[in-house]
């Protein structure tokens, strides 16, 4: 190597260590942050759980209690906001992938679902607020129901899309070659041949929604009280840990790094299971 | 061979002209396939060979920007006709596919899920079906400890000759191969090449190849095509020997394509 080729390589590996360094500095400040978070959220939550969280009601302020009925009305909102949102978006992605693959319609389409996808939560409350709380008169869970599967739409529909788009086209085409109509062929092959990618799509959504907080202080607001009633107001993990955090009383403040602590742990365990399901192979 | 009498006609091509948009792939082709015969199409990459063979189960029907003019005979009737019932057709025109393409279930299922579109059989009756295919596709001995296992889990040889069981079970009357062996080993080849052989007692056998060793080996009659067009169509051992058209000769000795 010259001496001049040799300058140039050492000032090129100063260069490279320089910004591999902040690199690393950025990972670092980021897993540190999230450490930070992690630890106060389970030192919080952690010391606060007890059975009592999970067989009481939301209590007055000043008083021990639990919280049964957020959980509950949790599991309702995000159970029912997945059923109704499902279907939906695997519809639309289905015809998006397979009767409309490159069609403009398809592209617009696309091009708003999108849209949708980025829209900040408290938009897609909003706007329930005006179709179904306002001509109603009252907050209900059903309006949450709505809110939530609004936000599972333009997820699923997504992930359905590009799921069905990688399966293989010679397996479709083997398929239609023995003579199978177009909708056996998609349900029963392609639809297989993609089962664990729209299964991780649904599972994202999930764990999406049984975080919002937004979409449900304008639609299913809150109850402080045992409800299953779709037509009244419901109790969720979110909204009870915005309106307990934000009070002024010890116990409230406990039981929102409980709730806290629980929604954490439920989202981590469903992108855990997506992340397998998704990286494990498309079958080819 | 004996070119007395005239041999029946399973399929018949008239004047067919094949677009991709507005770009003609196909140029006015007329070809006879006879019945219980292998006929190998043969030709460089891109001559329309696997254009020509998924006109004759109307593949290209799937994409919205092909086309085809002109006819295509099967028993006398014109496929190409828009009142044709597709299913119906690939129910009778059967397809294997260049890459083995097992569907995603099991080995069992693979062939029985072909049988049920078509046939509402008692279980029994539907095992000796399965069990007769595979047996028909010389897979039976490999796979009969394994048949509720996933068809994905067979080798690439096993699995073409799954496909080939799947496209056997439904009993259609033609099957067209597109290039079956071009994704297997030599041994694996020569199982498929021996299977193709029985196969035409009960077939009309239509394979596209890339390989004219293949192509000399199965094949009754040989069809050379170049850019579209149908070059030269003869008994195969006269076409490899004898060819009447200099690009035949130039292309099976090799000196281009």
């Amino acid at each position: 190597m010259s001496t001049h080729a040799a300058t140039l390589y050492a000032r090129r590996n100063r260069k490279s260590k320089f910004w591999l360094a902040l690199c690393y500095a950025a990972t670092g400040f980021g897993l540190f942050s999230l450490f930070l978070i992690l630890c106060a959220l389970f030192y919080e939550g952690f010391s606060g759980l007890n059975m009592a969280v999970f067989t009481e009601m939301t209590p007055p302020p000043g008083s021990a209690g639990g919280l049964l009925n957020a959980i509950v009305g949790s599991l309702i909102l995000t159970f029912l906001g997945v059923l109704v949102g499902t279907p939906l978006g695997l519809l639309a992605g289905t015809y998006m992938a397979e009767y409309g693959r490159g069609s403009k319609f398809t592209t617009s389409v696309r091009f708003l679902n999108d849209i949708l996808l980025s829209a900040p939560s408290i938009v897609i409350g909003l706007f329930i607020y005006e179709i179904v709380v306002a001509p109603m008169g009252h907050f209900s869970g059903i309006a949450g129901v709505f809110a939530l599967a609004l936000l599972v739409v333009p997820i699923v529909t997504r992930t359905t899309e590009d799921m069905l788009l990688l399966v293989p086209r010679p397996l479709t085409e083997a398929a239609s070659a023995l003579g199978m109509p177009r909708s056996y062929v998609i349900t029963k092959v392609t639809y297989r041949a993609a089962l664990s990618g729209l299964i991780t799509g649904v599972l994202l959504a999930t764990a999406r929604i049984s975080g919002e907080t937004a979409p449900l202080l304008f639609t299913a607001l809150n109850n402080q009280f045992f409800s299953a009633d779709l037509n009244a107001p419901l109790a969720s993990l979110p909204v009870i840990i915005f309106q307990f955090a934000l009070s002024p009383y010890k116990d409230w403040q406990r039981l929102a790094w409980s709730g806290a602590l629980l929604i954490t742990l439920s989202v981590l365990i469903l992108s855990i299971i997506a992340r397998v399901l998704g990286t494990r192979k498309i079958a080819k | 061979m004996n070119s007395d009498a005239p041999l029946p006609q399973k399929l018949t091509i008239r004047n067919l002209n094949f677009y991709y948009g507005d770009s003609l792939a196909l140029k006015n082709i007329s070809l006879p396939f006879y019945a219980h015969k292998v006929t190998a199409l043969i030709g460089p990459s891109g001559c329309g060979k696997s254009t020509l063979l998924r006109v004759l189960n109307r593949m290209y029907d799937l994409y919205p920007r092909q086309r085809a003019e002109g006819e295509v005979l099967l028993d006398g009737e014109n496929i190409l006709a828009p009142q044709q019932d597709l299913n119906l057709l690939r129910s009778r025109v059967g397809m294997v596919f260049q890459k083995p393409t097992p569907f995603p279930m099991s080995i069992y299922e693979n062939i029985a899920f072909g049988i049920r579109l078509y046939e509402k059989l008692p279980k029994s009756e539907l095992d000796d079906r399965v069990e007769t295919a595979l047996k028909g596709a010389a897979l039976w001995n490999e796979v009969k400890d394994k048949l509720h296992a996933s068809g994905l889990a067979l080798s690439g040889g096993q699995q073409q000759r799954l496909c080939i069981a799947r496209t056997v079970a439904i009993q259609p009357e033609v099957i067209l191969f597109d290039e079956p062996c071009s994704a297997l080993d030599p041994i694996s080849t020569a199982k498929v090449e021996e299977l193709i052989d029985e196969l035409k007692d009960t077939y009309t056998i239509i394979i596209v190849t890339h390989n004219m060793q293949q192509a000399a080996r199965v094949s009754e009659y040989t069809a050379f095509m170049y850019l579209g067009d149908l070059i030269e169509f003869d008994v195969t051992s006269r076409l490899f020997t004898t060819p009447e058209r200099q690009e035949t000769q130039n292309y099976i000795t090799g000196r281009f394509g």
